[in-house]
């Protein structure tokens, strides 16, 4: 790869400028901590602010910073300039390939497995039901970001509909869930269409925002609306589903002791386990089915040019419309299992984070790409409960790893998109050309 | 009608604050198109800074307000400032010619990191402050013994903001920087190839975005008396209201959102509930931005075919 | 004239603010027949075309669509993709608008939409994979594939269309148009950017559209040389205003055309000229 000279020169930047480089970060590193880190501040015994200082822990800040831009350039230097072309010899190339054909359905047995693999390790089967959870809000997502390249900040909405449509239909009315779960899918694609309906000629970002404060609406009449949703101390007693009306608890008329097995509450975290996959492969098999049907079609279309889209006679306000009420709904499904599998749900689970988590998913993922969304959940999930015990530091190390997954792979995981349909060869087509839509 | 003037005066100096953050939104986008979600929380920063600074110079012994004011408001600009332009260097420049989605995700992701920051660099309680800046006038004495007052913590923060807005926009309108900018809001190419440093400008405008934001920070403080850690969240999703409200892009228009912002919050809570102010806020901005889909100031985009 | 017009342009004028972009235009387009557009840069062709196709809203005037069966359509009171839907009006662009992630057959399936809907029942249909939908799928891309084989681009069907060759994006985009099955096929500078092979090409393209399949078509173009080949009927507009309308040859003789061109762009007068001998 032939690079422009300037690139050729700062590619080999000698130990003066990486120390140079290093001196300067930590002097910015030094006046940002100045206050923050090197003054604490906290109510005093009378209620008055008191404060002492940490100028140890400042230096310490700042020395580490020091290193870390050295640690960084060293390693940048290594690796390479970015956009670097490798080239990979085609043996090398026809493997990876045959390992990202193997990997889905790899995944997808491990997946199946995992209950009978992990049977005795509950904390497993349950990170895996958070994980299978999240993928599926990801697909969800998915539809609306990947494939129409509309921006919804406030996905989260659909979410807490669907879990307190299931919540209090089936704590004021004793609806089951299996009853409940399609209500509470109808009643999100509802809300879908409704908020949709307005705001889906606005472009871009002002999309976005609206999209945002409609999940904040959402949240703060959650929040308020205390004789419906009992505010901020939630819903609680909610019913956990049953097979086939056949509860899994330790009772008489329990499973266990229809079947005569010992009762053992891991029954209903495995049972919990296949739901969600359940729910999470039939979110995938509807999007895939979607993606070739010509509504599917006409998504993808709106992301790559909607003034295109309206020449050749499609209605752009209903396919968006379509797109969202999709993905709303399968919020709606993944809304009502959370709050079946929690039993008491309030506010606090519904917030922007929960939004900016699920974009993150998507976008991570690769957009579009089904198994980029699944791999990036897992990533994301998986990872930020191996920081559980950073503690506090959690959401900032968290913060820190998303602005970094960004910066390495802006365009995601998975870096290309399937065509939907072909006559010779089904060729994989680069990201670079597939537009992002105005979201 | 007191009880209406009173709250108009307290919708204004909202509103004021709200405009001053909104400013930042508004600039940045109008230069990279992209919404800094980091804002609010720069914001935030601001007032920590503001309320550290403060807390230093009174143990000093120092007791003269006004100079106290200006050492606090001129700390906490240059440091403030110096988040902003951090964040800008280490979260948006990498992918300035990127995917759009990723800058945005990038920024949410430092929008974390300065919440949890603070979170542990400052703990997580609410900081309140005594007052700062006591007394104020008696406008007005209704027959049923309800007064209007005006606040000089009202006033100054009023003051501010009109003397900032002056100040920015003779910057924006007059100097080189100003033009610079203009000239990247236009066509960053056009303008790197008239001379223009286009990433020194992108810099500058985050600077100055968050350096304004420093000043809304500090005015939070005065006016309220506390800050915390996820002050910024809300404030900034507001501002950013404000900035769509206003037409984004247009400075004027971010100002008047950020009053109508500040106006409409203040007075839901006066007459109808306290509870549910900021789904008013928004749902007026879902409102507006339907039938002027591009805010009260901003230009009508023009489709080209 | 003998009026079997598909399309009738009564008095259309468009306004943005103060600029008068098209004034009280009137012009015909015959049935089965070329008509080109032409006229300087800035003379309001593409405006015209916006209007027909529905981008924009016209101040004042009427376009009139007569279907082959007699039936009269409104075009100024539809908007947006209801012109394509219901007049069959298609059209390109002047800046080629592809679908550019998508295969050169996905943009002609796209292209297929409103048939496609209708046939998976709204989509219920087709997600249950019922025969009739499979049926209408298939037909649907052998027409794909019958118009991926005119244009030349069997080969390359499953290769994403925004890496396609500049020329054969012109074409894709033609054959996505014509996959709507319209009355009328509005072509905004097809020949840009084409080298002369491209556009012999191309002109015989257009012919067979119009000879083979009956479709009117609507033309802004230009290379004279396409022009003065292919068309049936020429219309000249300059500054917003029709100057002159005729044949090929009627125009190519008319001072007032000459006139308008030498007023503006000095190789596109000469062009005008040359191609009469």
């Amino acid at each position: 790869m032939s690079a422009p000279p300037a690139a050729q020169t700062s590619r080999a930047p000698g130990a003066a400028f990486i120390f140079k480089k290093a001196l300067i970060s930590a002097l910015v590193a030094l006046v940002l901590f100045s206050l923050m880190i090197g003054v604490r501040t906290e109510a005093g015994p009378q209620g008055q602010l008191i404060y002492w200082t940490r100028f140890g822990d400042l230096a310490a800040m700042v020395a580490t910073v020091f290193g870390g831009s050295i640690v960084f350039e060293l390693l940048r230097q290594w690796w390479g300039p970015v956009g670097t072309i490798r080239v990979v010899p085609p043996a090398v190339q026809s493997t990876l390939s045959l390992a990202g054909r193997l990997i889905a359905p790899v995944l997808l047995v491990f997946t199946f497995l995992v209950p009978v693999i992990f049977y005795n390790e509950r904390y497993i089967l349950d990170l895996g039901i958070l994980v299978l959870t999240y993928v599926m809000l990801g697909w969800g997502l998915n539809v609306v970001v990947g494939l129409a390249g509309l921006l919804d900040l406030g996905y989260v909405a659909f979410y807490a509909v669907g879990a307190y449509s299931y919540a209090l239909l089936a704590t004021n009315f004793g609806l089951s869930f299996w009853i409940c779960l399609p209500l509470a899918g109808i009643l999100a694609a509802f809300w879908g269409v409704l908020l949709g309906f307005p705001v889906l000629r606005l472009r871009g970002d002002y999309l976005a925002i609206v999209t945002l404060a409609f999940g904040e609406i959402i949240r703060l009449v959650l929040l308020n609306w205390q004789s419906v949703t009992g505010g901020p101390n939630g819903v609680t007693g909610i019913p956990r589903p049953t097979l086939f009306g056949i509860p899994l608890s330790a009772g008489d008329d329990g499973l266990a002791a229809i079947l005569g097995i010992e009762y053992s509450p891991t029954h209903r975290i495995v049972f919990l386990f296949y739901i969600i996959l359940a729910l999470a492969l039939l979110t995938n098999w509807v999007t895939i089915r979607l993606r070739r049907l010509p509504i599917g079609r006409a998504w993808e279309a709106l992301r790559e040019d909607e003034v295109a889209c309206r020449a050749l006679g499609i209605n752009t306000t209903t396919t968006k419309l379509t797109a969202f009420a999709t993905g709303a709904m399968f919020g709606g499904f993944a809304g009502a299992f959370f709050a079946t599998r929690q039993g008491f749900i309030s506010p606090e689970s519904f917030t922007f984070h929960e939004s900016a988590l699920v974009l993150a998913i998507v976008v991570l993922g690769g957009m579009g790409s089904q198994l980029g969304v699944a791999l990036a959940a897992l990533a994301m999930i998986g990872g930020f409960e191996l920081f559980r015990g950073l503690d506090q530091y959690r959401m900032l190390v968290f913060g820190m790893a998303m602005v970094l997954l960004m910066i390495w792979r802006p365009r995601g995981l998975i870096g290309h998109r399937a065509p939907t349909v072909f006559l010779k060869h089904n060729q994989a087509i680069s990201s670079d050309l597939v537009k992002e839509g105005h979201g | 009608m007191d009880y209406f003037a009173q709250q108009l005066i307290n919708g204004l100096v909202l509103g004021s604050i709200y405009g001053l953050i909104a400013i930042g939104y508004t600039m940045v986008y109008g230069i990279v198109g992209m919404i800094n979600f980091a804002h609010g929380d720069i914001f935030m920063i601001g007032g920590f800074i503001a309320l550290i600074t403060f807390l230093i110079l009174v143990s000093f012994g120092l007791t003269a307000v006004p100079l106290i004011l200006l050492i606090v408001l001129l700390v906490s600009m240059a440091i403030t400032a110096l988040y902003g332009w951090t964040v800008e260097r280490i979260a948006y420049r990498p992918l300035r010619h990127s995917f759009r989605l990723a800058p945005m995700l990038s920024a949410i992701g430092m929008s974390f990191v300065l919440t949890n920051f603070s979170q542990v660099a400052q703990g997580a309680r609410v900081k309140p402050v005594p007052p700062i800046i006591t007394g104020g006038y008696t406008l007005h004495e209704g027959a049923e013994g309800f007064v209007v007052q005006l606040s000089n913590v009202q006033i100054i923060v009023v003051i501010t903001t009109v003397v900032l807005l002056a100040l920015f926009t003779w910057l924006v309108s007059s100097t080189r920087l100003g033009r610079d900018m203009r000239a990247c809001e236009q066509d960053q190419t056009m303008a790197s190839l008239l001379g223009v440093d286009v990433d020194r400008t992108i810099s500058m405008t985050f600077v100055i975005g968050a350096a304004l934001a420093a000043v809304a920070g500090m005015m939070y403080l005065l006016y309220y008396g506390l800050v915390d850690f996820f002050m910024g969240f809300v404030a900034g999703i507001k501002a950013f209201t404000a900035a769509v409200l206003g037409g984004i892009g247009s400075l004027p228009g971010a100002m008047l959102g950020g009053l109508l912002i500040g106006l409409i919050e203040t007075l839901w809570s006066a007459y109808f509930s306290v509870e549910y102010k900021d789904v008013a806020a928004f749902s007026i901005l879902i409102v507006v931005l339907i039938f002027l889909p591009t805010g009260l100031l901003g230009r009508p985009e023009v489709e080209k075919v | 004239m003998s009026g079997d017009h598909i399309l009738s342009v009564d008095r259309l004028s468009m306004r943005f603010g103060g600029i008068v972009a098209v004034n009280d235009l009137s012009f015909n387009a015959e049935r089965r027949k070329i008509t080109a557009l032409i006229g300087p840069n800035g003379a309001g062709k593409t405006t015209v075309f916006n209007c027909i196709t529905g981008f924009y809203k016209p101040t004042s005037g009427a376009m009139r669509l007569v279907h082959d069966d007699g039936h009269a359509i409104r075009l100024e009171r539809l908007n947006d993709f209801r012109i394509s839907k219901l007049a069959r009006v298609a059209r390109t662009f002047q800046n080629i608008r592809l679908f550019p992630g998508m295969t050169a057959l996905e943009n002609l399936m796209v292209a297929q939409h409103n048939a496609l809907m209708r046939a998976s029942g709204l989509t219920f249909l087709g997600l249950i994979g019922a025969p009739s939908w499979r049926n209408a799928e298939q037909a649907a891309i052998d027409l794909a594939r019958t118009w991926l084989d005119r244009i030349g681009l069997l080969d390359r069907a499953d290769e994403a269309a925004g890496n396609l060759p500049y020329g054969d994006q012109r074409r894709l985009e033609i054959a996505r148009a014509m996959c709507t099955k319209p009355a009328l096929l509005c072509l905004d500078e097809p020949a840009a950017g084409l080298n002369a092979r491209e556009s012999a090409a191309l002109s015989e393209l257009l012919l067979s559209i119009r000879t083979d399949h009956g479709t009117s078509i609507l033309l802004i173009e230009h290379d004279m040389s396409v022009v003065m080949e292919i068309s049936d009927h020429v219309v000249v507009m300059d500054h917003g205003v029709k100057i002159a309308e005729g044949t090929p040859q009627q125009i190519r003789d008319d001072p007032k055309v000459i006139a308008a061109y030498l007023g503006t762009d000095e190789e596109e007068a000469i062009a005008v000229m040359e191609s009469g001998t």
